[in-house]
């Protein structure tokens, strides 16, 4: 059976002043997702992680453009789907949770409306078997008293009752895919924590696969199988959490891992210097080297290829020389 | 540790009036944001603050930096109630006390250089000559790790992390002996957040300031702090010092607290409980402790009385009817 | 919907290193990007404005000498127009290029400063008005609702009767008039300000009331008046017009592009067109080239907008 999600060679990029300035937001992206599974897409600010979302769901600004690569959904190749079938399955097989909830929520409408929305548009239903369906899915996402709730608008729910909404409103089309870009940032701990759960049990019911984008490596520790560090547009290791957690190949994951506090311990953090890389203007060789701890000389010049230290493993460094390299074959190749 | 503490709250309280009828005079309600708390800082000494939304944590730093009058209370500086100072007195508090912000795009005015930014507290509080302004000004930007010819530039050339810096280095730029930090690195890159807590605490070390530490997030507030109050509601339900709150959390929140705190790996045990519910609004705060709605260890009395902040063990507070 | 709002693409820009040359090509594309047209107009009244004595002619307020007719000569390329007088002559045979060209500089002097001191007023009111609250803000506020409530042109009116026409007076009049609207729009701005960071961290600082509104609320708002202003220059040009037009300007016979218009009337029907299409088209151009202007700068200094 193909993965339910294959992204090969990817590439997202944004022309900017008339077409002067070329940023490579997304450089060549390689991965799979099964069917209920969750990856984890973990990176800083401007690596890319919002602009592989976006390019997954064709919602790209009009700077950007997919210049490579395909995005093979359920066998089919997303690249190539017109506007109107994106449309279908947008609403239908892939959903997305943003960030803000009070953003992804009109304020003028009732719950009732916006979760009901998707099923009016797409599965044609009207009066009680809507509402019926309503109240089915803010209990699936366990609003309690889903009845009344629904009646009610944004603004007179709390943060992680909104976020729930939008749960709700994603789950509408019944998807196969969810993409959750930065969830529960706004969120308070314990909230965030309900929230978490929640979306696990949501997954082993429906076997929809996850992409969990964040920046807090605890969040994909708790939730994910699969882990991609992204960094300036490249992904540089990616493979099974818990062997990434134990036993990290690329000295940036490395330097994540270390860079978060542990509970309970007083080490100086390890603090990975410099600033997040400029797209436009990235350095030689392989694009960490200014701030790897690690670099040689080697690092400056060229950039390193992809070695695979185990089974669907894959890390992008010049330390693992002399192990199993991937080969990948580009489709399509453009020079 | 001193005897004398550097800062020392007793019973801050403050509440918003809130109209809900129709005559603007009338006040019908109260948000308690604060509701008596008191803690004390040492010199040298940083003590967290950690509690989610509508704690009252933000109020109790505006309180400190007198950005608020509280409603009662005491906030004693060096001995002296800080809420009653005036003229002179006042200003040296205001030199003395300073705050770093969690976002570092807007804390930085935009149309002001990074060294009038960082030399305005000494402008306001100083006799220094322009010359002496710069010296010093390029003297703290040393501190905080930037190029002091960066001076001259402006703060949208900088990144996140760097403009948080250069938030530092002006809240150092007079003689301070206490800088309350409000979630100072939430708005940060991973890798940024980093470099940040390991600065401020370097710095802490090298000049011995003292650091009110507000955060949300229990592992960088444990990692920062010597001591860690837990708010819940506008008040403090736990208080102690940081490792023995990590290896012994007492009060039923601050245990959900860390039921809910994300594994550091993926093979770590991990809690599936998680307390339900939200946490109240400030305008209806549940009688007897506030906690009871959702605590999973209620009592009858709970909902009746409300627990004293008692000494469980040396320097470990609670409040709770448990103990 | 789900997807409704529009994220913005994850492009980080530091590099403090090349960021003096960034801001010069940034400054090349400013001036390429200019709307040609409204700068040349504008730049041509300058022009005409700052060297009136040289540029004119004839002495606006005295009839051309030696020239047939002697009144209502047409202009130079219509049957019986004379290259003397180039745009004709009116009903005292004056020539109207001459007047034209003098007529600007009421024009300029009266829209720049008229603006100048509306923005000015109404920048500081807004500023107090903002920052201050309270009652500071009351008072402030219910003054401009009183204000804004007035017809523009009859308010001005009646000022002018009050004080007598000069070009001066209707400067400060229209500065009187206009400068609510600022007071608004910068109040608004205030408000959304006090609250940012860094007028928090200057107050925690002890910085004093006025110093926040000199160094961090000020320059802040510096743009919005900017914008405002260039758009309000037209307003006041019409404004001035209108007031000479109706015998409440420039006092006659001090040539101003409405007062010309004015004097037009009575010949409107008799086929003389030259003398109100004229200061007709120069006071649409002039207005037109202020309001793109405007309009560009509005779009150039938000921030919001800039950076596309």
């Amino acid at each position: 059976m193909p993965p339910l999600l294959k992204v090969s060679g990817l590439k997202t990029h944004f022309f900017t002043f008339r077409g002067t300035r070329v940023v490579k937001a997304v450089d060549g992206l390689d991965f799979t997702l099964e069917e209920g599974e969750t990856m984890g897409l973990v990176g800083e600010s401007g690596c890319g992680k919002t602009t592989t979302c976006l390019s997954l769901v064709r919602l790209l600004p009009p700077a950007g453009r997919i210049v490579e690569g395909s995005i093979e959904f359920d066998g089919d190749d997303l690249v190539q789907k017109s506007i109107g079938e994106m449309q279908n399955i947008r609403g239908n097989s892939i959903a997305m949770i943003l960030q803000d909830p009070m953003a992804s929520l009109n304020p003028l409408f009732s719950i009732y409306t916006q979760v009901g929305e998707p099923a009016y548009y797409h599965q044609n239903l009207r009066g009680r078997t809507l509402s019926t369906r309503v109240r089915d899915l803010l209990g699936s996402v366990r609003i309690p008293s889903p009845e009344t709730r629904m009646k009610e608008y944004p603004h007179q729910m709390s943060g992680g009752m909104r976020q729930r909404i939008v749960g709700a409103i994603a789950l509408a089309g019944g998807p196969r895919l969810i993409i959750a870009d930065e969830p529960t940032t706004n969120l308070d701990v314990t909230i965030q924590a309900q929230y978490l759960n929640l979306l696990r049990d949501i997954q082993r019911e429906t076997k929809v696969g996850l992409i969990f984008v964040t920046h807090n490596l605890g969040i994909v520790a708790k939730m994910c199988d699969k882990l991609a560090v992204m960094y300036a547009g490249r992904i540089v290791e990616q493979g099974n959490v818990k062997e990434i957690f134990r036993n990290p190949q690329h000295p940036y994951t490395r330097a994540l891992l270390g860079s978060i506090p542990r509970i309970g311990s007083k080490e100086p953090l390890y603090a990975i210097p410099g600033q997040p890389p400029n797209l436009a203007a990235l350095p030689k060789g392989c694009y960490f080297h200014p701030r790897c701890p690690e670099a040689m000389d080697r690092c400056r010049v060229d950039e390193p290829p992809i070695y695979a230290p185990g089974d669907q493993w894959e890390a992008t460094c010049w330390l693992l020389d002399g192990q199993k390299q991937v080969a990948r074959q580009v489709e399509g190749v453009a020079s | 540790m001193t005897t004398q503490p550097l800062l020392e709250v007793k019973g801050l309280k403050k509440y918003f009036p809130v109209n809900e009828g129709m005559l603007p005079w009338k006040t019908s309600n109260w948000v308690r944001a604060v509701d008596g708390i008191d803690f004390r800082i040492f010199e040298g000494e940083t003590l967290g603050v950690i509690g989610e939304s509508g704690c009252g944590k933000t109020t109790t730093a505006k309180l400190v930096l007198l950005q608020e009058p509280p409603t009662e209370g005491e906030i004693n500086f060096n001995g002296t109630d800080a809420t009653k100072l005036k003229g002179s007195d006042l200003k040296t508090y205001r030199g003395s006390v300073q705050v770093v912000f969690q976002d570092p795009f807007s804390s930085l005015s935009p149309r002001m250089r990074i060294r009038d930014i960082i030399a305005e507290p000494l402008e306001i509080h100083t006799e220094l000559s322009r010359s002496a302004i710069d010296d010093r000004v390029g003297e703290v930007m040393r501190l905080v790790g930037l190029q002091p010819d960066m001076a001259t530039l402006f703060p949208h050339e900088f990144s996140g992390g760097q403009r948080q810096r250069i938030a530092i280095a002006r809240s150092l730029a007079t003689e301070t002996r206490l800088i309350v930090l409000d979630e100072p690195v939430s708005g940060l890159d991973v890798s940024i957040r980093a470099q940040i807590i390991n600065l401020l605490e370097e710095l802490q070390a090298e000049l011995g300031v003292s650091y009110l530490f507000i955060g949300h997030d229990l592992a960088t507030v444990a990692h920062m702090s010597h001591r860690i109050a837990v708010m819940y509601l506008g008040k403090i339900v736990e208080l102690a010092e940081s490792q023995e709150l990590c290896e012994n959390p007492q009060h039923p929140y601050t245990r959900a607290l860390f039921a809910a705190a994300l594994p550091a790996s993926p093979d770590e045990e991990q809690e599936d409980e998680t307390i339900a519910g939200e946490v109240p609004s400030a305008l209806n705060i549940p009688p007897g402790c506030r906690f009871n709605p959702r605590c999973p260890y209620v009592m009858r009395h709970c909902s009746e009385d409300e627990p004293e902040l008692k000494e469980v063990s040396p320097n470990h507070f609670v409040s709770c009817f448990l103990y | 919907m789900v997807l409704a709002s529009d994220p913005a693409p994850e492009l980080s820009v530091p590099a403090p290193l090349s960021a003096t040359r960034t801001l010069l090509s940034a400054r090349l594309r400013t001036v390429r990007e200019m709307p040609l047209l409204a700068v040349a107009i504008i730049s041509i009244l300058c022009v005409l404005a700052v060297f009136a004595n040289v540029i004119a002619p004839h002495d606006p307020t005295l009839p051309v000498e030696n020239i047939e007719p002697a009144f209502f000569a047409p202009p130079m390329w219509s049957e019986g127009g004379s290259s003397t007088a180039i745009l004709g002559t009116d009903f005292q045979g004056r020539d109207v290029f001459s007047r034209l060209v003098h007529g600007s500089r009421v024009s300029i002097i009266v829209g720049l400063v008229g603006t100048l001191v509306a923005a000015a007023l109404g920048t500081a009111m807004g500023v107090l008005s903002g920052y201050l609250g309270r009652w500071v803000d009351t008072v402030i506020m219910r003054i401009t609702d009183a204000w804004l409530a007035l017809p523009a042109l009859i308010f001005a009116i009646f000022l002018a009767t009050l004080v007598g026409p000069s070009m001066w007076n209707i400067v400060i009049i229209l500065g009187a008039v206009f400068w609510t609207r600022y007071a608004r729009v910068i109040r608004g701005e205030v408000l959304s300000l006090r609250e940012r960071e860094y007028v928090k961290l200057a107050e925690v600082a002890g910085a004093s009331k006025v110093r926040v509104m000199i160094r961090h609320i000020l320059p802040n708002v510096m743009n919005t008046t900017i914008v405002l202003a260039s758009l309000t220059i037209g307003v006041v040009i019409i404004a001035e017009a209108s007031l000479s037009f109706l015998g409440v300007g420039v006092p006659p016979p001090a040539p101003a592009w409405g007062s010309m218009l004015a004097e037009a009337r009575p010949t409107l029907l008799t086929g003389r067109w030259w003398l109100t299409v004229f200061p007709g088209l120069a006071i649409m151009l002039v207005v037109l080239a202020t309001q793109i202007m405007g309009d560009w700068l509005r779009v150039k200094l938000d921030p919001q907008l800039r950076n596309l």
